[in-house]
């Protein structure tokens, strides 16, 4: 009980730290693509930067609009970490404490859970741009959510187990990758919509609205969504190296993939987002998943 | 003269790259014809053309393109500076904080004469003025609020004796706005400060003045 007590301590810590860093390397990478240098005056080479981040964010006035609803306001972030740190609870830690037999069960309950903290933010700020930002997000989340599942049940046909390490230890990840190579590159798509990044990243959208759901939010608060928001990149990653690959370093390449394409792509529009997720992705995932799991289970 | 190499080096696998996405590209920039088709090309309905159509939009290669676009520009050498370490270059004209100068006797040259406190568009500028022990007619008050000039230069303009100048230096941001408030003392101190640069300056641009 302790060992697991300790064992998730010191995951979770690893998981932030991973966080910061990462946020790190998208401003490094997003500055090089962009042919200038990301932060670079701090320490050597910038590289304390995120720790400075972190302590400037924590130190800040908490600030609350006049109308907002207090409680819920003040709660939604924190909640929105939990979520996104008890999403760790599918991989094993260091001491092996957990594996859970059901785990893609949880990841999917959890990721839908995500959506309610989204429309907690918006609404419980009672501002205009902060409520339109968590409808456009909480839409998009929702619709791609279909799509992931249906594409992580055909994943799990493929393996024929529930719990991501034995989804990880079965895959033959060339056969997986070239085999359904348009199911993969829809997946990326999805985990890209799912996250709410570039080009998907509606619930941003700053050109439109000024910040999306988290416009109220500043100091912790708004570090907290911010950390949620890098924590579920990396699970996401995570998650397509365990269903694409099966190596658990192929996540990185994945991460990575995440900045690049912030860096590359405009912005989609909100409605072919909309058309894409139910006319294209939705009837496709489904008919890999009709037509092809039979033929899985006759070979 | 090593980054140079390193720069021209990234630009020629650029411009290698670019070539192999988009050939026939720079054959277009050498011919120069006076006219350009601006009306939308037929599409090509030959099987091989609905062919590479359809390769192009099934395996993303517009996509995977931009991607090698953006990656490629990581190699570019950065075009910002590294500022606080490296500044740009400046105009001998550019216009930054105020400074009184003196005659190298070491005479202040203002003569209170408030040219500059008249043409002042945002009346920054207040000026006393009292008959000096040996009767020269000097400012005993020259304060520039510097939270209210718009740096337009007029009073340096108005200056007959090149006195108020807006010298080189744009680097004196402070904590509290009562430092912004500049007197006598700190313009002269100024002046003494930025003399070097100021004078290079004037000598620079004495000849469009």
């Amino acid at each position: 009980m302790i060992q697991h007590l300790i064992s998730t301590i010191i995951t979770y810590l690893l998981i932030l730290l991973g966080v910061a860093f990462f946020t790190l390397l998208e401003r490094k990478a997003l500055g090089y693509f962009q042919i200038r240098k990301g932060p670079n005056k701090l320490g050597i080479m910038g590289i304390p930067q995120p720790l400075a981040d972190a302590l400037k964010l924590f130190t800040k006035e908490w600030v609350t609009p006049n109308f907002s609803n207090y409680f819920p306001f003040i709660l939604t972030p924190t909640i929105m970490l939990i979520l996104a740190l008890s999403m760790w609870q599918l991989f094993p830690s260091f001491m092996l404490t957990s594996q859970m037999t059901l785990g893609m069960f949880l990841f999917l309950c959890i990721s839908s859970l995500t959506v309610y903290t989204t429309l907690m933010a918006g609404w419980t700020s009672n501002s205009k741009y902060a409520l339109l930002g968590a409808i456009r997000a909480m839409a998009q989340t929702i619709s791609y959510e279909v799509t992931m599942t249906l594409i992580i049940m055909f994943y799990l046909f493929l393996t024929m187990e529930m719990d991501i390490v034995s989804v990880r230890m079965t895959n033959s990840p060339i056969w997986t990758i070239t085999l359904f190579f348009p199911l993969s590159v829809m997946w990326l798509a999805v985990i890209l919509a799912e996250t709410n990044r570039a080009p998907f990243d509606f619930a941003e959208g700053e050109s439109e609205l000024v910040s999306g759901f988290n416009i109220e939010y500043g100091g912790a608060g708004f570090a907290f969504l911010f950390m949620a928001e890098y924590s579920n990149i990396l699970m996401m990653s995570l998650m397509t190296s365990c269903l694409l690959t099966s190596t658990l370093i192929m996540s990185i390449p994945v991460a990575i993939i995440f900045l690049w394409a912030r860096g590359s792509l405009p912005r989609y529009r909100y409605d072919l987002l909309m058309a894409m997720a139910w006319k294209s992705f939705l009837p496709f995932s489904l008919a890999t998943l009709i037509a092809l799991t039979p033929l899985l289970f006759y070979f | 003269m090593a980054s140079m190499r390193v720069f021209c080096a990234s630009r020629a696998a650029q411009n290698l790259m670019l070539r192999a996405i988009r050939p026939g590209s720079f054959a277009a920039f050498a011919t120069k014809s006076h006219w350009k088709d601006v009306s939308r090309e037929d599409i090509d309905l030959s099987a091989k053309g609905i062919a590479s159509r359809s390769a192009t939009s099934v395996f993303f290669i517009e996509l995977f393109k931009g991607f090698g676009v953006v990656f490629g520009m990581i190699f570019k050498e950065p075009a910002t500076i590294n500022y606080p370490f490296e500044k740009g270059p400046l105009s001998p004209r550019f216009r930054g904080e105020h400074a009184l100068r003196r005659y190298p006797s070491g005479e202040e040259r203002c003569i209170a004469c408030k040219l500059c406190e008249a043409i002042c568009p945002a009346q920054a500028i207040t000026i006393e003025a009292e008959e000096r022990a040996d009767g020269s007619r000097r400012t005993t008050r020259y304060d520039i609020d510097m939270t209210k000039c718009i740096y337009c230069g007029f009073c340096q303009e108005a200056c007959p004796v090149d006195a108020i100048v807006e010298g080189p230096n744009f680097e004196y941001s402070t904590e509290t706005r009562e430092e912004l408030l500049y007197n006598k003392e700190k313009l002269l101190s100024n002046g003494d400060k930025w003399e070097a640069e100021i004078a290079a300056n004037l000598q620079a641009d004495y000849l469009y003045r």
